[in-house]
């Protein structure tokens, strides 16, 4: 069983505020997953490549042609605060 | 017959033909919405006028004697997740409620080219995370055939659409059977394509190296032309297949000599529903007396397929949607301490709980120290499960197998069981693991009533060859033309 400790830990990697509730129900839930998918510890991989991809394509080039950017307008349009130009961010260096 | 009781194959004749005008077909599907829409939950968003608006275009474009492309006039649902410039995309999440892409996907300009009708955008689990559409942040769908079961999912809007006939054809994607697994549920023809066939473009991340786009269908010409305008490489996705698409109407009617198909010996295992296993020992049977042979094959790392997935798409899903940090797009908090406070709160806001679950599960398996364990050794077994499909394609041509273990499940059944949910994917998710092509196709009815999908699969780029095997059985039975009772006949 995970501990209380680890799915905070997880929690902070993650970038999530999780309420103590949030912590006890998903505390037996990802445990109860991570069980279910250590199965794969009786299969013998040694001498298997990792499967990246569905299709191994390496290095797919393509000519360097200019083309119209997205819009200044249109990358904003969706942002919670802009002040027309530039994404508003809260400060993040101190004075 | 009515114009919605008609399949969709037919009804784009029809309308090649002159015999149906668009604003007809449109208006009849917008009306069965209007009239049971608010029973089955299906869409998140329609535009009437625009809708009439791109029908009315096509039928004056064909009275001018104009050319029009492939899909000259009919209408389309399109899973919320397929950008479209101008329209609501929401991906079934709060975080995204109001979110108008500024670009459309290669899917969306496919299909407008092709003449389509864009007819509005169809429910789904919370950024495709789900098998059953009830982690849509807005709106429970349900399924058409008895109310108080699920559609499937993630694509159930779009399945349910199909299934409700209040569209002849319609767009999901599928990252583990979210195509599949719903198109069984509803009584409809769903298909995902080999990876990279259909370009991710403007398709919102779930897991990439999984998901792809692909169709549903009344039927399964229908859902070939339907495919056929989706599908082709495109420069804006790299993993697309630089490959032309072989064409998928020429030779669908014509049966295929010599059909070998697989059935797997893994895959007779305990907790499938008595009525699925009957509906699946038929329909090979039908494949039997059209003059298929069918031979076991083993796919001995199948077991492995839910971990194997249930490790790698929560993975890629944890990386893919850090990208929802507050800033660019979508919900921001307004209340927080600092900027790292600000993205935690933002996103506690913004995600429902499976969503949250997948992003802690995979970020815990890509965390230090664990990623050997779990990531690594998963995309091993990875390729373990891909070989055992190469080499089961050495033997048969296709892989029959049920599309779900069992028919829809009632909706709130499995809700608080992730894991039991996660189950009802065991025989969808191989395909995307192993990047091969999969379609569902109605083969049966539970004793209660509800749709049974048999699911084919095939060998890399085979689509073709499948959609031909599947149209065999269609024209050898007629499940798909059975509809629930909200249709009229």
């Amino acid at each position: 069983m995970l501990s209380e400790d680890d799915i905070h830990k997880v929690a902070e990697l993650a970038r999530l505020n999780l309420s103590e509730q949030q912590i006890s129900e998903l505390r037996p839930q990802l445990s109860k997953l991570i069980d279910y998918v250590a199965v794969l510890e009786e299969v013998d991989t040694d001498e298997v490549e990792p499967m990246v991809h569905a299709i191994e394509q390496t290095n797919v080039f393509r000519d360097d042609i200019r083309s119209p950017p997205l819009p200044r307008e249109g990358a904003l349009a969706n942002a919670p605060k802009t002040d027309g130009k530039y994404f508003l961010v809260p400060q993040i260096i101190e004075h | 017959m009515s114009i919605l009781s008609t399949g969709a194959g037919e009804l784009l004749a029809q309308l090649n033909r002159g015999e149906i005008t668009s604003v007809e077909l449109t208006q009849a599907c917008l009306n069965q919405i209007s009239q049971n829409d608010m029973n089955v939950g299906a869409f998140l968003h329609i535009d009437q006028d625009y809708a009439l608006e791109q029908a009315k275009a096509v039928d004056n474009k064909r009275a001018a004697g104009e050319s029009v492309g492939p899909l000259a006039g009919i209408p389309v649902a399109v899973k919320d997740v397929v950008c479209h410039k101008g329209q609501p995309c929401t991906c079934g999440s709060k975080y995204l409620k109001d979110f108008i892409p500024p670009y459309s996907a290669t899917s969306i300009e496919k299909l407008q080219a092709a003449d389509a009708v864009l007819l509005g955008r169809t429910n789904m689990d919370e950024f495709a995370m789900g098998s059953s559409t009830e982690n849509s942040a807005f709106q429970k769908t349900h399924n058409p055939w008895k109310q108080d079961y699920a559609p499937g999912g993630s694509s159930g809007g779009s399945a349910a659409a199909v299934g409700s006939r209040m569209a002849p054809l319609a767009v999901g994607s599928d990252t583990g059977g979210s195509i599949r697994q719903p198109a069984s549920f509803c009584g409809v023809v769903g298909m995902k394509p080999t990876y990279g066939r259909v370009s991710r473009y403007g398709l919102v991340a779930f897991a990439s190296s999984l998901d792809q786009i692909g169709p549903f269908g009344t039927d399964v010409t229908g859902t070939a032309a339907l495919l056929q305008a989706l599908s082709g490489h495109d420069p804006l996705d790299s993993t697309s297949i630089n490959k032309p698409t072989p064409d998928l109407l020429a030779d669908l009617n014509q049966p295929l000599e010599g059909l070998k198909i697989g059935v797997v010996k893994e895959f007779q295992a305990d907790g499938i529903d008595e009525d699925v296993i009957s509906a699946t020992d038929e329909a090979i049977n039908v494949y039997r007396s059209l003059g298929a042979e069918i031979k076991d094959v083993s796919l001995p790392h199948a077991r492995y397929g839910v971990a194997t997935y249930y490790i790698i798409a929560p993975a890629e899903a944890s990386s893919n949607l850090s990208r929802y940090d507050g800033i660019h797009y979508g919900h921001r908090a307004e209340e927080f301490k600092d900027l790292t406070d600000m993205y935690r709160q933002t996103r506690e806001e913004g995600f429902g709980p499976e969503v949250k679950r997948r992003i802690m599960m995979g970020t815990y398996t890509l965390s230090a120290g664990y990623i050997d364990a779990y990531y690594v050794k998963a995309l091993k077994v990875r390729r373990l499960i891909r070989n055992d499909y190469d080499d089961a394609f050495q033997e048969v041509d296709f892989i029959a197998s049920p599309a779900c273990p069992t028919p829809a499940f009632k909706i709130g059944e499995l809700i608080n069981d992730p894991l039991a949910m996660y189950l009802s994917d065991m025989f969808t998710l191989g395909a995307n693991l192993a990047g091969i092509p999969g379609i569902s196709i109605p083969a049966g009815m539970s004793s209660e009533g509800l749709p049974i999908g048999l699911q084919l699969l095939g060998p890399p780029l085979e689509e073709a060859r499948l959609l031909r095997a599947a149209r065999m059985f269609e024209q050898a039975t007629d499940w798909h033309q059975k509809v629930p009772e909200l249709v009229a006949q």
